[in-house]
């Protein structure tokens, strides 16, 4: 190999590096962190084009659990938070990582479970009854484990209902520490019960004989929020456009936007910014 | 398995309807891989050079270290370049993190240990063969080790294969380094996980499909060049 | 048939004393002190095993000495004087390219790059035909006379040949030594190892009898064929088995 040839790899090389789609360069654009079913609901889809349009503002979504999210966006990287974790959002903003929390929109979490549902709890509403029985007869129960949104609501409930799962961990409570797809897929390959939220629930398509068999309970209540990234902690915040972007949800007409979101004719999420 | 039937007919479907959205996935995809893949033979291939000719005192600890990284876990390498390239990390000013430039970079982390690795072997081989005479010939050290690359060019292919291979088909780094953003970042492999998560498993077992495709165009590629070069004994 | 002449020759006279090779504790080469200084081909002959190729790769300082003293024309090993020697082994080593290009790599990494030249010598070796062909396609003679081509083309004063003939057609090895001697007319020193007496008789101006890594004798071919002064010399040519 001549030095031509050498010369040539690396002009090569350098030309691939260059190559658009190294994004900061493309102007007007914003990352948000935001929890995974959001984005599987197909939210962001409905919503971003008409953002868009409107602002000419790209929105990136990098959807992770809500524990990931936090954790990147206190490494500064995401602009705007977009997540369903009150306490750990509030816990974010009084760091001052976040600039201020606002209510979002909401939707309420599900149990779902095998037909044959083992632990007779088809049809309850008090979710805190589901789990003793579950608990009680010993029926598998896949749980996220992954410090997500859903994970703190699943452990907040546990501990509603008087039951450390920790000792059973590995017998009939089963952590997959993932995310909430892969734990979906766990519990119907493994005909365990799984508390998820109803969006993703919804939009999933390896349901197998899965049905909800818990619902309704005020306890299930799901609560988004959004934060702007604090631009006292980082500096690169593009503040200017996440604000836009923040403001855009929750007027009216993004409020709107957000109600019309439907997939087979059930709405997603309810907006209730205040 | 029904799965498999309906994924082989919605993966042909995917290929036939060019999809724009797949295309572009598949686009950055081989952008990504090839990239990588290039970067690292121009840093693993004199490295595997300069191990397999010289002697020097720790040679075989560099040699069990460059064998042992190999096994690197995607998601660790993916771990470490966020780290550096998060905006808080030392790298964090070139905003390169959510780019494809940043899975470049892990990928290129994580295959130029197989590159440097498995040339070793091939040009220490070469260099075996052919150091008698180059010594004779009083060859320099850097025009030999320009003759055992440049000989040694088709065996040289399939290191390379075992890189591409590698790059192509990890998901642990990119999605760490990348966020699989959609229209962005979002590569082949990402967009198979993300489908898995949803639960469309046809889907993501379709683009799996479409995936093994590419794999075996690139492979059958190189095999055909190989073909040829063993015909003229260059291999 | 030529004759070899007697030109002077930049890197003879040969002076080897007190040389030793130990590896693993086996003395291969013991204490060899040979002095060559006759123009034309000095053939080393030996059982197998007598450290024959050793000496050769010595003497071209592909393998370093244990003790003892190698000087040609005075001066020790060293690039300088190697580029004065060119070597041809058993087995042809030739680069994964054409035969053109084999000989065209010996030349550049002198800077030495003369396709007039290389087509010289190709045509000398009888393969101006196959210039285009994969170096590594071609027969076992013709890669062997690719590497008597590839050596002559740095013009060098001194060819070592390790059994060059060895595993050839008589064909090949006709056309070899016809080469041979039209080097040595021209005033290059060849030093070769054989087993082959015959070929021994046919080329040979001096002979080397090593025995267990000595020189068990030297002398001029035809006295060496006719009445050589050593045992075991007198048991090789008799085709005797010696321990």
């Amino acid at each position: 190999m001549n030095a031509g040839r050498l010369c040539l790899l690396a002009g090569l090389l350098v030309s691939v590096f260059a190559a658009p789609g190294t994004v900061q360069a493309a102007g007007k654009s914003i990352f948000i962190q935001s929890t995974t079913s959001t984005a599987n609901s197909g939210l962001y889809d409905h919503l971003l084009p008409r953002f868009e349009a409107e602002t000419g503002i790209e929105v990136h979504v990098v959807a992770v659990g809500t524990g990931q999210a936090i954790r990147n966006a206190r490494n500064c990287d995401g602009d705007v938070l977009l997540v369903h974790s009150k306490p750990a959002e509030q816990k974010f903003v009084a760091d001052g990582f976040g600039v201020k929390r606002l209510d979002l929109m909401y939707n309420d979490f599900v149990i779902v479970g095998p037909e044959a549902d083992p632990a007779k709890i088809a049809g309850m509403s008090d979710v805190v009854g589901a789990l003793q029985k579950i608990a009680g007869v010993a029926a598998p129960f896949a749980s996220r484990g992954d410090d997500s949104g859903t994970h703190k609501k699943e452990l907040a409930l546990w501990s509603a209902a008087g039951i450390d799962p920790a000792p059973a961990s590995g017998k009939w409570y089963r952590a997959t520490g993932s995310g909430m797809g892969a734990t979906l897929n766990t519990a119907v390959g493994m005909g365990a019960y799984v508390m998820t939220d109803r969006a993703t629930w919804i939009n999933f398509k390896n349901k197998n004989d899965f049905k909800i068999l818990a619902e309704g309970d005020k306890a299930m209540f799901n609560q988004y929020g959004v934060i702007l990234v604090n631009r006292a902690k980082c500096p690169d915040v593009k503040a200017e456009l996440g604000q836009t972007f923040i403001d855009w949800l929750v007027s009216p007409a993004g409020q709107a936007h957000i109600g019309a979101h439907k997939i087979a004719g059930q709405q997603m999420f309810f907006p209730n910014a205040k | 398995m029904q799965d498999g039937g309906s994924a082989f007919a919605l993966a042909f479907g995917l290929l036939a309807s060019a999809d724009a959205d797949l295309l572009e996935i598949i686009g950055l995809s081989l952008r990504v891989s090839l990239t990588a893949l290039l970067a690292s033979c121009l840093i693993g291939l004199p490295l595997g050079a300069l191990v397999a000719t010289c002697r020097f005192p720790g040679r075989s600890a560099v040699m069990v270290l460059m064998n042992a990284l190999m096994g690197l876990p995607p998601v660790v390498v993916g771990l470490i370049v966020y780290l550096q390239l998060s905006r808080t990390g030392p790298l964090g000013w070139m905003q390169l993190l959510y780019t494809p430039t940043a899975m470049i970079i892990a990928q290129t982390i994580l295959i130029t240990p197989i590159i440097a690795a498995l040339s070793r072997q091939v040009l220490e081989d070469l260099h075996t063969e052919y150091s008698e005479q180059f010594r004779s010939l009083n060859v320099p050290w850097r025009s030999e080790i320009a003759a055992l690359l440049w000989d040694g060019r088709f065996t040289l292919m399939t290191v390379a294969l075992a890189g591409f291979g590698r790059s192509i088909a990890e998901v642990g780094a990119v999605i760490i380094v990348g966020g699989n953003i959609d229209h962005l970042t979002r590569v082949m492999t990402t967009a198979i996980a993300l489908e898995t998560s949803k639960g469309d498993l046809p889907l993501a077992l379709a683009l799996g499909l479409v995936l093994l495709v590419i794999a075996l165009a690139v492979n059958a590629l190189v095999f055909v060049m190989r073909q040829a070069a063993a015909k003229f004994a260059y291999a | 048939m030529p004759e070899c002449t007697a030109k002077t020759n930049a890197l003879m006279p040969l002076e080897v004393s007190g040389l030793n090779l130990d590896l693993a504790g086996q003395l291969l080469i013991d204490g060899i002190d040979l002095t060559i200084s006759e123009p034309g081909v000095t053939v080393i002959m030996g059982y197998n095993g007598a450290g024959k190729s050793l000496l050769l790769r010595l003497l071209h300082g592909l393998i370093s000495q244990t003790s003892g003293t190698i000087l040609w024309a005075g001066q020790t090993q060293s690039n300088a004087v190697r580029q004065r020697q060119a070597m041809v082994f058993q087995s042809p080593v030739l680069l994964r390219r054409s035969v053109s290009a084999n000989i065209d790599f010996a030349l550049k990494v002198r800077g030495q790059l003369d396709a007039a030249w290389r087509d010289e010598l190709l045509e000398l070796v009888g393969l101006a035909d196959l210039s285009a062909r994969p170096a590594r396609l071609l027969s076992g003679g013709e890669q062997q006379r690719l590497s008597l081509a590839r050596a002559l083309s740095c013009r060098p004063d001194v060819l070592l040949l390790d059994e060059p003939t060895a595993n050839l057609d008589p064909a090949s090895v006709a056309v070899i030594e016809d080469i041979l001697k039209s080097a040595c007319a021209e005033g290059v020193k060849i030093i070769f190892v054989t087993h082959d007496i015959g070929q021994a008789k046919r080329l040979g101006d001096e002979i080397v009898f090593l025995h267990q890594g000595k020189v068990a004798e030297q002398s001029a071919a035809e006295a060496f064929f006719t009445h050589p002064t050593s045992q075991v010399a007198q048991a090789y040519l008799e085709g005797r088995i010696v321990v």
